[in-house]
């Protein structure tokens, strides 16, 4: 273990390059479906994602909209000329013997995204993104003398984003990735599943106790938040540790195992191979216009710091508020509640926001958890809710039936007020009928009534209490309290 | 039995569109003259049954009244790397014995929805690398002319095949003369299109960025109609282009008269047999009789094609026959032990001579180090190239020279000098690095040898390269 003294004395720096999916139906060079999470093995495969003799890669124009709706979301812009190269290396997983990537000319030259680590702001720099074609599967069974190849994943487009080292802290790093997750989900550029792989993570990490940076190593193909804040924050401690031992960082290319919390060497750059990069005589440049590039950057939607603004606006916290971001279904529940809110011109009641949000960011993932599905699978209605906070803003719900009828609405798609009735959930504020149970309660507890009397005010809770039992729980406590005292004269 | 002779394409088609021809007899009679001049090793393989089959089908239809196209019953010979349905497709090479194609070429395709039917596949120099199709895995391909000479390459067996009368067209690819020089060397007509007029889908690759696939026949009128066949953008070949409103279709004889021809001085300088240049002066004196403005044209940079040519072509080569690993079809070798092995080893056995001297120069030119000196450096002067040839067509309407500096060579006379047999293709590469249309008519012959004339036109303009080179080929008779 190093101790946080020595730790102070090394300044790491980070530096990123994610690959993200885009979503598009079909391959970035061929007509077949991108899905590939439940295709059985080599369903997802043509003559050109096999590399057939003859076949040509034809540019999905999907792929290149996704490209230049990212170039925005990383406060950049595409470039308007383009271009596809051959990187050349042998792998039966690589069918036509390189991949088909962009070398000299990428889409997306320079950009930038904010993070927040303790409450400082971050700016770090985007060198690049750049479209390129996945490789397939190779699977190695153990005890075979043989391995398989699955290619449906061979030709997925992708788009590698590379940061600047601007980085220095495992937190900064992990900050990066979930950045980098929220504005690709939100622009629409990608699903950003990271459980299907939808976003990996290769790490450059290095330390030094001098202005000079020292040397790197790359851990590749982290596909969590965690796994890259884990996989940084070993490499610091190791590299930090053989440096006091007085070794050499080797520029080397290591791996992660998340059972062991290691990262493992699995090639030292030495012997790097040559790409021999070529530009693909197959693929003409891509060229957008000015007006294209304009088109483009109005069809954009809200930037993730809107959605921040706006969810925030609404009344969450802000913890929860990033919480909810981390699900875009609940972002979407709450953006189209926020629209009917401001259509009925009820913005004014800052309670019906705050409620909502609450709900949404937290009882509504665990009534999902609990009954084992996903957010979208629940019936969950706009206005529904917005019915359900205001039965709760004007007393008709205690907070505790509001639950109740939350659950029945999202899990059972019932009408908040219909439910609530039938279920006998609403809450008694008729002044009269509670006086009744109040004198009733008063009559058969003359002890406790006596003590509120003398001033022993915790005896009123005991009071309500049983108000609310004899209520069977659908008085307003609040209304019950009040009426006590009245009647004891207080 | 006598070989005959065929009609031209269009009548061919005309006859058995009427019902006075039978695509069933015009196929036999395809595969009657391939199998009685097999010697001649223009042929790789036949397609007989699938050939046949399609021949009775465009019959029955006839019979029915249908219109079946514009090539109905038309036989035609495939340059075996071109992906046919019926036989195997192995560009002449060891590493793709046994593969067949699970989809069809685009150009083949086109041929097909007309009524045209492949009925063999021609020898080539393996993955078209040659000049001579000695370099075919399989056997060189005799020239018609003279059995102890070479066809010319590397589209040998589709040339020879049209001059041995086993078809009516042939297709070829040319990639730095591959069509222009086996047409000269055996007396066909050879049309290299403008670079993407035709879909370059289903082609076993060479170097992409200069392939073209063009026909073979005996006249300019036939190369015109097959071309208007093929033209066209296609969905599954990014670089092609769309086709001339008009096409291509030669209706109306055109002449020579008030047409700018332009010699280039760089063809008809040293290294020019004597016998063939003088069939040119001869093409030369007889376009300036019937009218044409004959001026000669320069170009300075035209030298340094060759080399610019064999620094591009090997480095796209070397990229192209990547994906041959022996892991998904063709070739494997059997006794490796691991992958590595079976890559190696696969490759090594499985690549010729020519193709493994072209990987090692491309992977050489993309080296890292070598890259900016040599592939970069290439792509300066091909640009270069390109603009001096735009440059001389404002001048000019057409640039004439030799096909080939040589009439046909012998067998095995240059096969141990590479750079001798690259010089073959010093007088036809320029145009593939350009782009341009150019052909390769007959132009009488040098010691009982076909001697080929090669006109090259601006970019796009085939339409009027083909009506001059018509025009050329009345005058020349």
């Amino acid at each position: 273990m190093i101790s946080p003294e020595l730790r102070a004395k090394y300044t790491p720096t980070i530096g990123i390059e994610c690959h993200v999916q885009l979503k598009t139906k079909t391959k970035l060079f061929s007509a077949v479906g991108n899905d590939a999470r439940e295709a059985p093995p080599n369903t997802l495969v043509s003559h050109i994602d096999f590399g057939l003799p003859g076949a040509l890669p034809v540019l999905n124009k999907q792929a290149v909209q996704l490209a230049a709706r990212a170039a925005f979301a990383l406060n950049s812009t595409p470039q308007l000329f383009s271009k596809f190269d051959r990187k050349h290396y042998f792998y039966p997983d690589l069918p036509m013997g390189y991949q088909i990537t962009q070398y000299d000319e990428p889409i997306v030259l320079g950009g930038s995204v904010e993070i927040v680590v303790d409450g400082v702001h971050k700016t770090i720099g985007i060198t690049r993104a750049h479209l390129e074609a996945d490789a397939g599967k190779s699977v190695h069974p153990v005890n075979a003398d043989f391995s398989l190849v699955d290619l449906n994943r061979a030709g997925t487009p992708l788009l590698e984003i590379v940061s600047e080292p601007d980085m220095h802290s495992a937190a900064e790093a992990k900050a990066y990735a979930r950045e980098l997750f929220l504005r690709m989900r939100y622009a629409d550029v990608s699903d950003a599943d990271l459980y299907y792989g939808n976003m990996r993570f290769d790490v450059n990490v290095s330390v030094s106790t001098t202005d000079q940076m020292g040397t790197r190593s790359e851990t590749k193909n982290l596909n969590s938040f965690r796994s890259v804040e884990k996989a940084i924050e070993y490499e610091i401690d190791r590299q930090i540790e053989a440096i006091e031992r007085g070794e050499a960082i080797l520029q080397e290319t290591r791996g992660w195992d998340d059972a062991k919390l290691k990262t493992i060497s699995q090639r030292t750059k030495e012997n790097a191979d040559d790409y021999r990069y070529m530009p693909d005589p197959d693929l003409p440049p891509v060229i957008f216009t000015a007006e294209e590039v304009a088109a483009i950057k109005a069809q954009m939607g809200v930037t993730v710091e809107e959605l921040r603004n706006k969810i925030h606006g609404l009344g969450a916290s802000e913890s929860l508020t990033e919480a909810i971001l981390d699900q875009p279904p609940l972002v979407d529940i709450l953006l189209a509640t926020e629209k009917l809110l401001v259509d009925a011109g009820q913005m004014d009641r800052p309670n019906l926001g705050v409620q909502v949000t609450n709900w949404v960011g937290q009882l509504i993932p665990n009534i999902a958890e609990e009954a084992s599905k996903a957010i979208d699978e629940l019936q969950i209605v706009p206005q529904a809710l917005i019915d359900l906070s205001i039965m709760y803003d004007e007393a008709k719900v205690s907070s505790t039936q509001a639950k109740a009828i939350l659950k029945e609405v999202v899990l059972h798609g019932a009408n908040p007020a219909a439910y609530a009735e039938e279920a006998g959930l609403m809450q008694e504020s008729d002044e009269g009928a509670i006086t009744a149970i109040v004198d009733q309660v008063i009559a058969e507890n003359p002890k406790a009534a006596e003590d509120v009397k003398n001033g022993e005010m915790k005896a009123i809770g005991f009071l309500t209490g049983q108000v609310m039992k004899a209520s069977q729980g659908k008085a307003n406590p609040a209304l019950a309290t009040q009426l006590i005292k009245r009647q004891l004269g207080i | 039995m006598p070989v005959l002779a065929w009609q031209p394409i269009a009548a061919i088609a005309r006859g058995v569109q009427d019902g006075s021809l039978k695509a069933a007899d015009l196929v036999a009679q395809a595969l009657a003259a391939i199998d009685g001049q097999s010697d001649f090793a223009a042929i790789i393989a036949t397609t007989p049954g699938r050939a046949s089959q399609r021949a009775a089908e465009i019959d029955v239809r006839v019979a029915k009244g249908e219109q079946v196209g514009r090539l109905a019953g038309v036989p035609f010979i495939a340059k075996d790397n071109f992906l046919v349905f019926g036989a195997e497709t192995t560009a002449a090479s060891n590493i793709l014995r046994g593969f067949t194609a699970p989809y069809l070429a685009t150009a083949i395709e086109k041929l097909e929805a007309e009524g045209a039917i492949c009925v063999a596949k021609a020898n080539l120099d393996a993955f078209a690398h040659g000049s001579s199709t000695e370099n075919s895995d399989f056997m060189t391909t005799k020239n018609p002319h003279d059995p102890t000479r070479v066809p010319g390459g590397s589209s040998g067996g589709s040339a020879a095949a049209v001059m041995l009368n086993m078809a009516p067209f042939a297709l070829g690819t040319d990639t730095g003369g591959s069509i222009r020089l086996p047409a000269s060397f055996t007396g066909a007509v050879g049309y290299k299109p403008t670079y993407g007029l035709v879909s370059r889908s289903g082609i076993v690759a060479m170097a992409s960025s200069t392939d073209v696939v063009g026909p073979l026949t005996r006249t300019v009128a036939d190369a015109a109609l097959v071309l208007d066949v093929m033209a066209g953008q296609d969905s599954l070949d990014s670089t092609t282009i769309a086709r001339d409103a008009e096409g291509y279709v030669l209706d109306e004889a055109t002449d020579v008269r008030g047409k700018k021809i332009g010699v280039v001085a760089e063809y008809m300088g040293e290294g020019l047999q004597p016998g063939v240049k003088t069939q040119i002066d001869e093409a030369i004196a007889k376009l300036k009789q019937a009218g044409a403005e004959v001026i000669d044209v320069s170009m300075p940079t035209l030298p340094l094609a060759l080399a610019v040519y064999y620094v591009l072509c090997p480095a796209e080569v070397s990229s192209n026959l990547s994906r041959y690993d022996g892991q998904r079809y063709g070739f494997t070798a059997k006794e490796a032990k691991t992958l590595d092995e079976s890559i190696k080893q696969s490759r090594s056995q499985g690549f010729g001579k020519e193709a493994k001297r072209r990987i090692m120069i491309g992977t050489y030119v993309l080296s890292s180090g070598y890259y900016d000196a040599y592939y970069k450096r290439a792509q300066t002067v091909r640009t270069k190239l390109i603009n001096e040839f735009a440059e001389a067509f404002e001048k000019v309407d057409f640039l004439l020279g030799p096909t080939s500096p040589t009439v046909a060579f012998k067998i095995g006379e240059n096969t141990s000098d590479p750079l001798q047999m690259y010089l073959t293709d010093i007088m036809t590469v320029a145009s593939n690095l350009t782009g341009n249309p150019a052909i390769s008519i007959p132009a009488g012959t040098s010691e009982g040898l076909p001697v080929g004339l090669q006109l090259i036109g601006a970019q796009k303009a085939d339409k009027q390269l083909l009506q001059i080179a018509q025009a050329t080929e009345g005058i020349l008779g």
